[in-house]
């Protein structure tokens, strides 16, 4: 399909369009490196011109015991929405990518994305009268529930493109071979789908790890670190410590996609190759 | 049945709040009991009430607008993507979603810091000398959240557009070089029509979640920049009016859903036409 000369456009209009796109990423990316920037930076005030180097929000984000009892929510949840979330996309990624057609196959992925689809603020009050209907407290587990809903069409979207493209008639020579569904699954689907899990573990975990609408409405009093730092923001006293936290978390969610990308992409030929998340 | 599990959950965490959120938009809130009496009053208010027409409207502004500086700053570089660039797409591919990864929250506050009173577009102007003051414009208006949501949301342009465009059959673009068309009719009579699925992905996965952002608006908009999904908060916070908060998100949502739906039938419409 791809035919390497290139079939659109001037030699003029290919230097335009590289110049863009150097612009684009720019305006994406200095935004976001300001922070780790100002986050060494000796002053109160995020202003130029910078005034020195120091560690020492660093040092202070190091001694703030209560945003350590955040993170370590955070880490909680994140942990549990994506390992649920993709247990729950695991399985219907298989069915939704079976050979023999899922009856009611549109309807299942239609409402595992319909999510993506309304607006956080929605879902968040939605589960928060769901929640005191029920008249349950919340708690880091109302947070989970809504963090699973949110992260299950990206484990559907991640699986999926690695289940396509996946040969069944290996499974079919399993079961010939006389292994039961159980051993079948964990030796040859299990094997040949863990890029696929990897990655959606970590995009999940990234997603659940960054979200503050929902944990805004459903944490009670058990605080995320999003939480935290919206709370935090309202004292402009307090930004360089945020500084500091929001450049580590900037730096380790980064590593963590790149390393989500370049696992889901080991050995993935074929269908599943030029495909990005979300696409 | 390998779905099950999944739809399961879906309908304990997604449906039934859907549908409570729908039955408590015809409640009223009666002190601190909620009123189990069915009744239209919410809605009555939502539709009556000035101050929230407007907020719904400003709302809607605004997305159109982002969605709008989005998709238009977003086309030229998924063009570039699929069509220029050979061996590296992967690498451009992953450069350009990484920061759709990164903290939405830590973006907007990048953007307050950017664009603050004492923030870093100010302080480097008047450290380079070239305003005495700080520009107070610059924050706490309704651009300052068309420029932060439009940032937020590039990867939700880029991506949709990237793959419609990588779809492309690349010999219809040879056949019609052949047939005479110079590279720019070539693009408006074959690449823009067939890369429209993708741009009206693109303005729905925009459109739809901007109107009811939250922390935009809260951290950089100011008074002038109130939307929608602040009034909606504050029923659930200090107001104290569930049933009216509940009828807020429906109707709003509602109503997002109908623009968009009509907006994607407008188009399809009008590139029928040209065809």
């Amino acid at each position: 399909m791809l035919s390497p000369e290139r079939v659109e456009g001037s030699k003029h209009e290919g230097r335009g369009l590289t110049v863009y796109a150097v612009a684009y990423l720019a305006f994406l990316y200095i935004p976001v490196l300001l922070l780790p920037l100002f986050s060494f930076n000796d002053s109160v005030f995020i202003a130029f011109p910078l005034r020195g180097f120091t560690t020492k929000w660093y040092a202070a984000m190091a001694a703030d015991t209560e945003m350590h009892a955040a993170l370590w929510n955070t880490l909680k949840v994140g942990t549990a929405a994506s390992l649920l979330s993709t247990i729950l996309g695991l399985l219907a990624a298989k069915a939704l990518t079976q050979a023999a057609p899922l009856p009611g196959r549109g309807f299942v992925l239609g409402f595992s994305n319909l999510s993506l689809f309304i607006p956080e603020i929605v879902i968040g009050i939605a589960l928060l009268i769901l929640i005191t209907t029920v008249g349950v407290p919340l708690s880091l587990t109302s947070v989970g529930i809504g963090h699973v809903l949110i992260c299950l069409p990206f484990a559907i979207l991640v699986l999926m493109s690695r289940f396509e493209g996946f040969d069944t008639s290996l499974e079919e020579a399993s079961r010939d071979l006389g292994e039961n569904a159980w051993m079948t699954f964990w030796r040859v689907t299990f094997p040949i789908v863990l890029p696929g899990i990897i990655a959606s573990l970590l995009l999940t975990f990234i997603v659940s790890f960054d979200d503050f609408m929902i944990a805004f409405f459903l944490c009670g009093t058990d605080t995320t670190l999003p939480v935290y730092i919206f709370g935090e923001l309202r004292f402009p006293y307090k930004l360089p410590n945020v500084l500091a936290l929001g450049a580590a978390i900037l730096i380790a969610s980064a590593v963590l996609v790149a390393l989500a990308e370049w696992v889901r992409r080991l050995g993935a030929e074929g269908p599943a190759r030029n495909r990005v998340i979300g696409a | 049945m390998l779905a099950l599990p999944a739809m399961i959950f879906l309908v304990f965490a997604l449906a039934a709040p859907m549908g409570l959120l729908l039955i408590y938009s015809f409640l009223t809130e009666n002190g601190f009991v909620i009123d189990a009496h069915m009744t239209l009053a919410q809605y009555a208010n939502v539709f009556t009430r000035e101050g929230y027409r407007t907020l719904f409207l400003r709302s809607v502004a605004i997305s159109s607008v982002v969605t709008l500086v989005t998709v238009g700053l977003a086309y030229p570089i998924a063009y570039f993507v699929a069509f220029r660039v050979q061996r590296a797409k992967f690498t451009w591919l992953l450069l350009l979603t990484i920061p759709f990864w990164t903290s939405y929250l830590l973006r907007v506050f990048a953007w307050k810091v950017i664009l603050g009173f004492n923030g870093a577009i100010n302080s480097g102007l008047i450290s380079l000398g070239l305003i005495s003051k700080p520009l107070e414009f610059l924050l706490y208006n309704p651009t300052a959240v068309v420029v932060t949501l439009a940032h937020a949301y590039a990867a939700f342009a880029i991506l949709p557009i990237y793959v419609s465009l990588e779809k492309i059959d690349r010999s219809l673009l040879e056949a019609a070089a052949d047939l005479g068309d110079g590279p720019f009719r070539r693009f408006l009579r074959v690449t823009l029509p067939l890369s429209l699925p993708g741009i009206l992905g693109a303005a729905v996965l925009i459109f739809v979640p901007t109107t009811g952002d939250y922390v935009t608006p809260t951290l950089v908009g100011g008074s002038d920049g109130v939307m929608i999904a602040n009034l909606i908060q504050v029923q659930f916070g200090r107001v104290n009016n569930w049933p009216l908060g509940a009828a807020l998100a429906i109707s709003s949502m509602a109503a997002v859903g109908i623009i968009a739906v009509a907006f994607i039938q407008a188009a399809r419409l009008s590139v029928a036409r040209i065809k």
